[in-house]
């Protein structure tokens, strides 16, 4: 535009060019040099995954020089500290499943039902207090529901069944289950609610009840979101780590008795970290590995979860 | 023709809305009678009370009587779930489920407890017919109804309504989001159905009225204005107002 | 004519009873949820009132419950705090104001906004080994105070993105082009149109990705914030501890007196974050106000 413009007024002597100087220096530096910043600040984010990836696999790469990689995947004995040394990572996995488990045992059902109840039974204003409640759930530090496992969950275990121990998978699993039950409401709700209001009205105008509405018409219709929550839950309870260190124990173990003590893989990390292991050692290395198994799994079932909601969205 | 519907008094507040005002009707059996009038008139709202969809809508009081067939549908009496069952409806935007096409039309008798697969497949195949849409669907009754056409939807939406068997037909703005083809198809399929069922349309395009209804009844801030044959009230309406809407002083 | 006659009222009745017992039984698993959140809050009250005094807040952790504070741990979490705020602060709001005014729809952006997403899934002690690796031995940090603060930087910052984001997001077109009318090239019209405008939403955004980091313990007990500190951080590169860490601490040992202490630094730490999250929401709800 300025082109066309600036001929016309060549061609007019009069004008006083100072007024069209289209330039300011000062204006185009910023204008350049900021979208060049910005994107410095956006590839942090790369940074850091390629930052976790990178140090995952060079330490693990180390610790697999020592311990064979099928000997860590496929042992089923895990005894870093006390000789003879063994390094098979499936009683931690069994435990982490243990502990998740339960978690999604506890979380799956009440969340979703709170997402039915919240979405098609409340009452507008019941639901405006009770959402954010919920919600409050997901923001409490886990060292706090760690205390509340210790104090309050494992003495009612125990008072029920009697052969339960201090630490115990149980009560780590139920409230790392309480913990992530807004994870699953929340995203379950935000589901349902997206269901169109016009598919709820086919069906009361057909004469069903409010429960054949919920349960036939929109908890099929937003089951992919529905899915997509759970897997994210299941997720969040494999890498938690303060409650399971705190309540459910530092045993490797491969049970499925929930009253057993057991030790997750996040718990395990803690306690190395927590002893003063010296750089390059072998129990050192094993974190990484360790770790590196927690980044892998819960990487892939967070893909998954985004998969399942971006694939099923639109297509009922 | 005898009446089917009577609407005595009927008030009708959205909170200290006022929605509708002092409406008496009568409809009658086996026509079709069109509302019509200006948005926000009250003419969706009056059909959403024929069959109770507006009890939903919290804040919502009602006043005065509505009976079809002599019997008061606000009484207990009455379960809502049956009236809805009698009194089917189609919405402005086709809402089939996400469901295949089988399994949308049988949704509604499954509800009311017929299980029989032989009894289900006999609902679907007359509802279909009823709703000329079967000989484009039966030979992928699994698919889903997503993939039909628009026009399609929705006449499977009105096989859908008639699959529970109900008297009454109401259509809220039933073609309007339509094609014209598609829309005429479902007002011959209307002009069909009425042989069968009392039809009440909602409308907001008065040729369409004028086209296809029996009566009309003209709206306007929540009153009835006017009500006649469909004839006399395009031809020669009693009320300025009238006059007015139906030349396109307003509306 | 009663076209109602053949209803079969005895079939609505029973699906009638299902609706209400499965009304109930939503009702209850809410409540469930509810319920837990009251009792906790109950549990920690009743345990951590006692020891809510002034020496908790005045003392240093001790080997004896009895006098014992958290001095330390209260210091270090508003210095990491302090460290944390500007650094996510000005990394995140500038990836966020990259990805939703510079970034062309192509490839790079979806990889980007694509990665933001799932770091925000990534368990956060998987950023305490990062943090572990890159800062306390890579870079020589040690277990330094800003060896936590950068950790715990990386862990809020697809928090900070996302919430930035959003607010951007919401900031109307006609506000830019308002900006771009009177000529000002695109960074004054971020920077001066829609930028003010968002703040509100990136702040609150900010605030809570905080309240997220002061609860969190476990990436700061790998990159080895102490456990037992009786001494205030004086440099950057000083050992430090945080309130989370103190808790753990006392909740490992087995005298009931240092539980009652883990209840009351627990208490400390909830009042921190309602603070933090009432302001968030007073922020909010002016920000509401004004669009």
């Amino acid at each position: 535009m300025s082109r066309q413009g600036l001929k016309t007024m060549d061609q007019a002597q009069t004008v006083n060019k100072e007024l069209y100087e289209f330039k300011n220096k000062r204006v185009s530096i910023m204008n350049k040099l900021m979208p060049v910043l910005l994107l410095l600040c956006a590839s942090v984010s790369i940074l850091t995954t390629f930052g976790i990836v990178v140090t995952l696999i060079t330490e693990t790469y180390h610790f697999f020089k020592v311990i064979p990689i099928f000997d860590f995947l496929f042992g089923t004995k895990w005894s870093p500290l006390i000789p003879p040394k063994s390094f098979g990572v499936l009683p931690l996995l069994s435990g982490t499943l243990l502990i998740t488990v339960i978690a999604c045992l506890v979380a799956i059902p009440l969340g979703l039902a709170s997402a039915i109840y919240l979405s098609e039974y409340a009452p507008k204003r019941v639901r405006k207090i009770i959402k954010p409640i919920l919600e409050v759930l997901a923001g409490v530090p886990t060292i706090v529901y760690g205390y509340f496992a210790l104090s309050l969950i494992t003495p009612m275990i125990q008072s029920v069944f009697g052969s339960a121990g201090v630490f115990n998978a149980l009560s780590a699993g139920i409230v790392v289950g309480i913990m992530i039950i807004p994870m699953v409401s929340s995203l379950s709700e935000d589901a349902m609610s997206a269901v169109p209001r016009s598919l709820r009205d086919g069906a009361y105008a057909l004469g069903a009840t409010r429960f054949e509405v919920a349960l036939k018409i929109v908890v099929p219709a937003a089951f992919s979101g529905i899915v997509a929550s759970a897997v994210l839950a299941f997720s969040r309870a494999i890498g938690e780590t303060m409650i399971v260190t705190l309540a459910a124990g530092s045993t490797p173990n491969m049970t499925i008795n929930p009253l057993d003590s057991i030790q997750t893989m996040t718990a395990y990390i803690v306690q190395v970290s927590l002893g003063d292991t010296p750089h390059g050692s072998i129990e050192y290395g094993s974190i990484f590995a360790v770790g590196m198994t927690l980044f892998v799994i819960t990487f892939l079932l967070n893909i998954f979860a985004q998969y399942i909601a971006r694939k099923f969205r639109e297509e009922y | 023709m005898e009446a089917l519907i009577n609407i005595n008094k009927l008030n009708l507040f959205y909170g200290d809305f006022h929605a509708l005002k002092d409406v008496s009707l009568t409809i009658p059996e086996k026509a079709i009678t069109a509302f019509i009038g200006p948005s926000g008139c009250g003419k969706s709202t009056l059909l959403r009370t024929l069959n109770r969809m507006n009890d939903m809508i919290p804040g919502t009081r009602i006043e005065g009587g509505i009976a079809i067939g002599g019997t008061e549908i606000y009484s207990d009496e009455v379960d809502v779930e049956t009236l809805r069952k009698k009194v089917g409806m189609v919405f402005q935007q086709p809402n089939p489920f996400p469901k295949s096409i089988y399994d949308n039309v049988a949704y509604g008798p499954r509800l009311h407890g017929i299980t029989s697969k032989k009894e289900l497949d006999e609902i679907v195949e007359t509802s279909l017919k009823s709703a000329v849409l079967w000989d484009e669907v039966k030979d992928h009754l699994k698919r889903s109804a997503f993939g039909l056409s628009g026009g399609q939807q929705q006449r499977l939406c009105i096989a859908r309504a008639l699959a529970v068997n109900p008297n009454i037909l109401l259509m809220d703005e039933a073609t309007s989001a339509l094609d014209p083809i598609s829309t005429l198809k479902i007002e011959e399929l209307a002009q069909e159905l009425k042989d069968k069922y009392t039809i009440v349309m909602v409308t907001h395009n008065m040729h369409q009225a004028a086209r296809v209804s029996n009566q009309t009844v003209f709206f306007l801030n929540g009153e009835v204005i006017e009500y006649s044959d469909t004839e006399k009230l395009f031809s020669n309406p009693s009320d300025q107002r009238t006059e007015d809407y139906i030349s396109g002083r307003f509306g | 004519m009663n076209i109602f006659q053949d209803a079969n009222r005895k079939q609505i009745a029973g699906r009638r009873r299902t609706d209400w017992l499965l009304h109930m039984l939503f009702v209850i698993a809410t409540s469930i949820g509810v319920l837990a959140l009251c009792a906790l809050i109950i549990d920690i009250l009743i345990d951590g009132i006692v020891r809510l005094q002034p020496d908790l807040f005045n003392n240093f952790p001790s080997r004896k419950a009895d006098g014992s504070g958290m001095k330390s741990a209260l210091v270090g979490t508003i210095y990491m705090l302090l460290i944390m705020a500007p650094i996510s602060f000005i990394f995140g709001v500038g990836a966020a104001i990259y990805l939703e005014e510079y970034a062309k729809k192509g490839r790079l952006t979806r990889l980007i906004q694509l990665n933001i997403s799932t770091l925000a899934g990534v368990p956060s002690i998987v950023y305490g080994i990062l943090g572990l690796a890159l800062f306390v031995r890579l870079l020589a940090l040690d277990r330094s105070l800003i060896a936590g603060a950068l950790t715990m930087t990386l862990l809020v910052l697809p928090i900070i993105i996302v919430a930035a984001q959003e607010a951007i997001r919401a900031v109307p077109r006609s506000r830019r082009d308002a900006s771009f009318a009177l000529g000002a090239t695109k960074w004054q019209t971020v920077s001066r149109s829609v930028m003010p405008s968002a703040l509100p939403g990136v702040l609150t955004g900010v605030i809570l990705a905080m309240s997220r980091a002061i609860g969190e313990t476990a990436p700061l007990v790998m990159i080895g914030a102490l456990t037992y500190v009786a001494f205030l951080p004086d440099g950057l590169r000083d050992s430090f501890t945080v309130i989370p860490i103190q808790v753990y601490n006392w909740l490992s040992k087995p005298q009931i007196e240092f539980k009652e202490l883990a209840a009351s630094g627990i208490i400390v730490l909830l009042v921190l974050l309602l603070l933090m999250n009432f302001s968030a929401i007073l922020l909010r709800n002016k920000y509401q106000k004004n669009v």
